[in-house]
């Protein structure tokens, strides 16, 4: 059967049984005794064995298997929840990634074997106190064993077991039911096998419930069996009636029923079915066995979800490309038509605006992605950091549901992983140190989203040391990135920036984690490069805070068109702060530099046609018009020759061959079916 | 018919600057389009004129003319923008007029490697002759590099 057409959905799956393994196993961590989660972790780890022998993965299969084993144990009480044991969980699901990326990638598993991960497993299973029992049971099964092989003529009889199948059947004695194993032969000479026993599985439908069958009923059903085969059922009904009512069928040859005890042990062979075995046992004799059944029903249970389609990234950007033509000439319409425009053409572009917008609205709803895509590894990475570098840190999240556009997700894993690991290893201190300065030795790192206008901020926050603006200074000038006086006239703000500066680091050492000084400038890249901003708020000695700011969306924004000479250009509405009209002379020089004041702040001046290299002609006007930008807190004046309005634009790549241009974010068509560009409000400050 | 298309023939869309006449591998077309508004970029090298928008698609456009350093010219009815694909990325560049489609023969091509050495030959493929006229084939991936 060719695989590869699942091969996609198999990946997907395979990474969000992973997180929710990661996810569980913390949370087991902290809670050993949670039942609940212990149930969840064994249902994905059994889902994940599943899917990947199903895919041809042994290896995967093997180790999943393994795992399975150690949960299993886990599940029984056999072995206790310790760090040791969590770590190499942890362990194994490294290396289930592992594998899952070299699926990704060469879409085989590759070679590697995780011997030595397989073996901790089977080190704890061994070191586990229960062995004695183990060996007892054992021993039943080799005696049981001499049993069966005495009806080994009906081949099928030897219907085995899985732990759910024991659990159902104890269950079902539990309430006084009958569990029965049935073993049908058909006459030799029975021409439509299937038919017979669908007319037979009817019949078992009537007064019991089946739940095994050997071969399977698809199987039987496909008439993929030999004459016989074997079920077995839970019924209120005893064995008689079975037999007086499948006497009636014609063309059955021979009926063996047997009556199945809550203890009996069906050709069980493999260690973790002997477990099972002795778990349910216990069920039954234990005061409460409600934590059985509701093992029993979690497993019935299907995982929820709800009902959702997979789409390929590519084909939402069709879908929205499409959307922003539609807009394009939506706005076309609005302008055309003239002065004589009758009013039901009024009343048509109205409602095509508010579908138009609805639509808008809708693709971009689609394309939107819960944080928590990105969040949910943050837990587990705070751990194995903390566990490294020895300090004792909790990291709170909040604000998991706040929803980013995928592209954007897609890249800001990455910023994050690096201000999260500077929060741990920079900021905050040693427990000591913490101590001594009166902070509980824990030390706390925040992570937050929120959404606020058409920004989402993401914040990672940390109660440690704080940045000593001093030392940066002082590096800073060390560094010779600027002289003394200039330096000592900085504010606190401007010092932080070097931080963001390439190849810019504090720390005193270097670490496995940070302080090589190619982090936050590379956080500053990316984030800016998603059209966001970083900032950093900090104290010394309390901690600090680096806020990251980001669009809603990338693809659709308001604009505000301007005029520079002949030029059309579009500056995002999101960074203009106000428009201003002023007289030239209220434009005054320092150092060279132009400036305006505004509410008392010097503003510094932006010529666009100068900038942007616009021909055009020198004309005196009386009042010249500014668009205050910002960036953060930083603000701008941009002079511009005057003001077409605001509208909404879709934004267009330039392509490769322009890409390297700083100034330009990118382009957009207007109305008229011409191009205009968009402003990179960012580099222009 | 003397003219068969054997395995040999390579197809050029012929297209002029000035007085000279020169080709691109048909493959490499996506479309020839009458002449648009170009909006211009700022701080882009002088051969690149700007950008158009063809469809909702946004595609800069070359010169040719100040890439081979000739004087500009006039626009006129037959001025076309021939959009080609360069690594999956379409560029638009611009020619004076676009003459016809024509069947090469791999006799007919001239290597020029052994002409000359000069680097700016390195975009041309060779010279197609056809009668008396003198094609210079372009190798379009060379010309424009991304």
């Amino acid at each position: 059967m060719d695989m590869s057409q699942y091969l996609e959905i198999f990946i997907e799956e395979t990474k969000e049984h992973l997180q929710s393994l990661n996810q569980c196993l913390l949370q087991l961590e902290q809670n050993p005794n949670e039942t609940g989660v212990l149930n969840e972790i064994f249902r994905v780890a059994h889902t994940l064995k599943g899917m990947s022998a199903t895919m041809g993965y042994s290896k995967m299969a093997k180790l999943t298997h393994d795992m399975e084993n150690v949960l299993h144990a886990l599940r029984s009480n056999e072995i206790k929840v310790s760090t040791k044991l969590i770590d190499i969980l942890f362990k194994c699901l490294d290396a289930l990634e592992t594998y899952l990326n070299s699926i990704i990638n060469t879409s085989g598993e590759g070679n590697k074997e995780y011997t030595e991960i397989i073996e901790a497993l089977n080190n704890i299973l061994k070191n586990n106190p229960v062995d004695e029992i183990e060996k007892k049971e054992k021993q039943q099964i080799e005696n049981k064993s001499e049993v069966i092989a005495v009806d080994s003529v009906h081949h099928t009889a030897n219907l085995q077991l899985d732990q759910y199948d024991q659990n159902v059947i104890n269950k079902a004695i539990e309430m006084g039911m009958n569990a029965l194993k049935i073993t049908l032969v058909l006459n030799k000479g029975c021409v439509l096998k299937s038919a017979r026993a669908f007319i037979i599985f009817q019949t078992l439908e009537r007064y019991s419930e089946i739940i095994k069958a050997d071969p399977k009923v698809e199987d039987i059903e496909d008439e993929k069996f030999d004459y016989e085969f074997t079920v077995l059922i839970v019924s209120k009904e005893n064995s008689d009636l079975f037999l007086k009512e499948l006497n009636q069928i014609a063309e059955v040859e021979e009926i063996i029923i047997k009556q199945l005890q809550s203890k009996t042990i069906e050709g069980a062979e493999a260690k973790t079915e002997v477990k099972a075995q002795e778990n349910s046992t216990k069920s039954i004799s234990d005061v409460s066995p409600v934590e059985e059944k509701d093992q029993t029903a979690s497993t019935v249970k299907k995982p929820k979800t709800g009902k959702t389609v997979r789409v390929d990234i590519d084909r939402l950007d069709i879908l929205m490309n499409l959307v922003g033509e539609l807009i394009i000439t939506k706005t076309r319409l609005e302008g055309s038509g003239g002065t004589d425009r009758s009013q039901t053409y009024t009343e048509a572009i109205e409602y095509l605006e508010r579908i138009t917008t609805n639509l808008n609205d809708a693709v971009m709803k689609v394309r939107m992605v819960p944080v928590e895509t990105v969040f949910n590894r943050f837990p587990r990475m705070i751990r194995d950091i903390s566990k490294d570098i020895g300090k004792e840190i909790v990291l709170t999240m909040s604000g998991e549901e706040t929803e980013l556009d995928r592209t954007v997700i897609d890249e800001i894993g990455d910023p994050l992983i690096h201000l999260l690991r500077n929060a741990a290893d920079h900021g905050i201190e040693p427990a000591d140190k913490r101590k001594a300065s009166g902070k509980s030795e824990i030390g706390h790192i925040y992570l937050r989203a929120y959404q606020s206008g058409n920004n989402v901020l993401i914040e990672v926050e940390e109660d440690g040391q704080g940045i000593n603006v001093e030392s940066v200074r002082k590096k800073a000038i060390e560094r010779g990135l600027i002289n003394k006086e200039i330096a000592h006239n900085l504010s606190q703000k401007d010092v932080i920036d070097f931080l963001f500066r390439p190849s810019f680091s504090t720390a005193e050492k270097i670490t496995d984690l940070s302080g090589r000084g190619v982090g936050l400038d590379v956080v500053k890249t990316k984030i800016e490069a998603l059209g966001g901003t970083v900032e950093v708020e900090t104290e010394l000695g309390k901690g600090s805070r680096f806020i990251i700011k980001l669009p809603l969306t990338l693809a659709i924004i308001q604009a505000l068109l301007v005029n520079v000479g002949e030029e059309k250009y579009a500056i995002p509405l999101s960074s203009i702060q106000s428009i201003e009209k002023i007289s030239p002379d209220e434009i005054k020089l320092v150092q060279k530099q132009e400036v305006m004041l505004l509410r008392k702040s010097v503003v510094p001046i932006v010529r666009l046609d100068k900038i942007l290299d616009v021909k055009k002609e020198e004309k005196q006007s009386k009042l010249t018009t500014v668009v205050i930008v910002k960036k953060g807190e930083r603000l701008s004046g941009f002079v511009v020759d005057s003001l077409i309005g605001q509208q909404e634009i879709v934004i267009k790549s330039l392509g490769k061959l322009l890409s390297s241009i700083k100034s330009i974010a990118g382009a957009t068509i207007l109305g008229d079916g011409n191009v205009a560009l968009i402003l990179d409000v960012n580099s222009l400050i | 018919m003397e003219e068969i298309i054997n395995e040999k023939t390579k197809q050029f869309i012929v297209f002029k600057l000035g007085k000279e006449e020169y080709g691109i591998d048909i493959q490499k077309i996506t479309t020839i389009e009458q002449m648009k508004t170009i909006t211009r970029v700022p701080k882009i090298p002088v051969f690149i004129k700007g950008v158009i928008n063809l469809r909702g698609e946004i595609i800069p456009i070359m010169d040719l003319r100040s890439k081979f350093n000739l004087p500009e010219a006039e626009e006129t009815e037959d001025t076309r923008i021939i959009i080609v694909n360069i690594e999956e990325e379409p560029v638009g560049i611009i020619v004076d007029a676009v003459a016809e489609v024509l069947s090469l023969t791999e006799e007919a091509i001239e290597n020029l490697n052994n002409l000359s050495t000069d680097l700016s030959m390195e975009f041309i493929l060779g010279v197609g002759k056809v009668d008396d006229r003198i094609i210079t084939l372009l190798n379009i991936e060379k010309l424009i590099t991304l």
